[in-house]
């Protein structure tokens, strides 16, 4: 069940070449709002750049609706972007043929949240597994099995569980098997959006466990999506804090953990309940909710529940800002009123 | 005389027992906290509290007790007039436990409709009412709202609004949180001790996060496969668990390792209705486990105040000491 395989190849955070950089991605959406009205524009991810590194993993937090899946999905290829650049070891993603585009999907990998929902019922674990190489390598039927077999042993699946369909695994062997999945094509990235979300405590150690011993061996880089922080804490190289389609505050997790500096970062950090009484902060209350991506206020989209916003946060939107360690799109921060 | 009291309750489904011999109280003005993972039977046996169990389900208790009136001998329709007044429930999911087919002025007018009657004009005052407690903007117009036009908080809200409208004397919360996002969970834990506090309701807080229960919990009770295996106060219990299960939970939680190193975890999962083990339920996951722990149920040990079901209880040590240094061997 526990990888122990130490790889002498990759050492984790030595190794910090890029892999993967994005440049102002923008996802928006056309939506009808009825029969006689304009169509209105939702822009659920606008203007996002970030770079990983290889063999790291960059967590991407936020509320639901803030745009993070949005993003992994970009990233994977299943959305084309409004507008914006992805570089791939050189490759720019979005202008590809088809061959190439193909051939570079393959590298770049997804595991979804709710492995009840991301497993098709009909078909046996073997079936799911194989499907990835059937359909993009010319692997005879046994070079297939095996492959998958190694693979299922690689995440602590026992062989006898080829045969089996997925209703009858627990909730955190189904997450196995969705990692299985997205391993099958030794990809060099994988988008994990919200993979311990849907498991309860002990078995999410697990898999986060596995996570983590995957990436030191296979060399793997991960975009962790997710809206837990302490699972953030603990896994994360870099952290990315997103907030209505845009990114408010990006650093090193260390920097971000202990001195964050965006009011919706310190908020998100004092909202988590902490069990050791020394690491909990002072409430910070914020009011109402994550406004409508379909409306979203002017200027910075905090606002509305920023206990710091002043005239110019009404109206000018801030921009991402080196402070100290970290890139902060803050009014208040950068005038120094924090 | 404490206002919610269970001794030895069992809920069975045909031959399973979701929930095995439960004995617990609850005061006045007191937050429960209970925790477990999923199938540990938390949700059955507060379903059973408040008499929702159906056919096939069975409860038994020896004595089940709500404000000096035993639930087991009363006859359902008084069952019936305590359930939704002076126990009330709020459920996991409120995007699915309101009716979409009724606007939620309706449905909160509904609960008080059926136990305290009144002209349609007051009720109407009071659902008003009862929308400000719980801090939703605009109530009058909210009240012709369907539950689609709200967000989950709202909704959560909501379901808070009713579950107080008939000011219970016990209020179940059965993982209020799970589906909010954070800084809004962060909201409808404090509105929810601000109501407890307010009313002097015992809080029953079922939850599995248990940072969260640390956070407000007076008292906590650890659940297993149906069983109770450690119960506390909240401070004693997350410090020194004396079950291993309970330091199991606490160890996998990933603020309690050192960052990217390996967390703790437990291995296996719950037993479910065919892979019961004999002896201790934990046995087959639990890394002290002896000969005796395969082949006995252990007794429960301990003060009221703070027990465990353990054949060998931990040590009163820290957490944050490694895991075979603190047990006795």
């Amino acid at each position: 069940m526990i990888l122990t395989t130490e790889s002498p190849t990759n050492t984790g955070s030595t190794m910090a070449d890029t892999i993967l950089t994005a440049q102002e991605l923008k996802q928006h959406y056309r939506v009808k709002q009825g029969f006689f009205k304009p169509e209105a524009t939702v822009k659920a991810v606008d203007g996002v750049s970030f770079t990983l590194k290889k063999g790291q993993t960059l967590a991407i937090v936020g509320e639901s609706g803030c745009g993070k899946s949005t993003l992994g999905r970009m990233l994977t290829m299943i959305e084309t972007p409004t507008a914006g650049a992805v570089d791939f070891e050189g490759h720019d993603l979005l202008n590809l043929d088809k061959q190439k585009q193909a051939e570079l999907r393959q590298k770049i990998q997804i595991i979804f949240q709710n492995p009840y929902g991301s497993l098709n019922p009909r078909k046996k674990i073997g079936t799911i597994l194989e499907e990835p190489l059937v359909i993009n390598t010319n692997m005879s039927q046994a070079e297939r099995k095996q492959k998958a077999l190694s693979i299922m042993a690689k995440v602590g699946l026992k062989e006898e569980h080829y045969n089996r369909y997925p209703h009858m695994f627990s909730g955190g062997q189904r997450q196995r098997i969705a990692i299985a999945r997205g391993l099958m094509l030794d990809p060099d990235i994988i988008v994990a959006d919200e993979p311990v979300s849907a498991l309860d405590v002990s078995v999410q150690a697990q898999v986060l466990n596995l996570m983590m011993d995957l990436q030191d061996e296979l060399g793997l880089s991960y975009v962790f999506i997710s809206h837990d922080l302490s699972v953030v804490e603990h896994i994360a190289d870099d952290v990315m804090v997103m907030y209505l389609g845009k990114v408010v505050e990006k650093g090193k997790k260390a920097d971000i953990f202990s001195n964050p500096q965006h009011p919706y970062t310190q908020a998100l950090l004092s909202s988590t309940p902490q069990l050791n009484a020394d690491k909990r902060r002072t409430r910070i209350k914020l009011e109402g909710e994550l406004p409508s991506p379909l409306n979203p206020p002017n200027g910075c989209a905090f606002h509305g529940r920023c206990i710091h916003a002043n005239d110019r946060c009404h109206t000018e939107t801030p921009t991402l800002q080196s402070q100290k360690n970290q890139l902060i799109a803050c009014h208040a921060v950068e005038e120094g009123r924090l | 005389m404490s206002l919610l009291e269970l001794n030895n309750l069992s809920v069975t489904f045909g031959n399973f027992k979701a929930v095995d011999n439960i004995s617990y109280k609850v005061e006045e003005g007191e937050v429960l906290g209970i925790v477990g993972e999923s199938g540990s039977g938390k949700s059955v046996s507060s379903l059973a509290i408040m008499g929702l169990i159906d056919f096939p389900g069975k409860v038994n208790a020896d004595a089940l007790s709500f404000d000096q009136q035993d639930l087991l001998a009363i006859d359902d329709k008084k069952r019936r007039q305590l359930t939704g007044a002076d126990i009330a429930m709020i459920f996991q999911d409120p995007m699915t436990s309101l009716n979409p087919c009724f606007t939620v002025g309706y449905q909160i007018m509904e609960a008080l409709k059926t136990h305290q009657g009144g002209s349609k004009k007051q009720l109407q005052q009071q659902a008003i009412e009862l929308l400000t407690q719980v801090g939703i903007p605009a109530p009058e117009t909210r009240l012709s709202a369907y539950p689609h036009q709200l967000s989950g908080g709202m909704s959560q809200r909501i379901m808070i609004a009713m579950a107080i409208a008939c000011n219970p004397k016990l209020l179940i919360a059965d993982e209020p949180t799970t589906a909010l996002d954070v800084t809004i969970q962060a909201q409808i834990v404090d509105l929810l001790i601000d109501l407890q506090r307010k009313k002097n309701m015992g809080l029953v807080l079922i939850t599995h996060d248990l940072a969260l229960v640390s956070e407000v919990a007076d008292k906590v009770i650890v659940m297993y496969a149906g069983q109770i295996v450690e119960s506390g106060t909240a401070a004693d219990v997350f410090s020194h668990p004396k079950h291993p299960y309970t330091q199991a939970l606490l160890q996998s939680l990933p603020e309690s390792a050192a960052s990217k190193s390996r967390l703790n975890a437990l291995s296996g999962v719950v037993p479910g209705q065919y892979d019961r083990p004999q002896g201790c339920l934990l046995s087959p996951r639990c890394p002290y486990a002896t000969e005796q722990c395969y082949t006995t149920e252990p007794a429960t040990q301990g003060s009221i105040e703070r027990q465990v079901k353990c054949h060998t209880p931990l040590e009163m040590t820290p957490v944050t000491e490694t895991a075979t240094g603190s047990h006795p061997q």
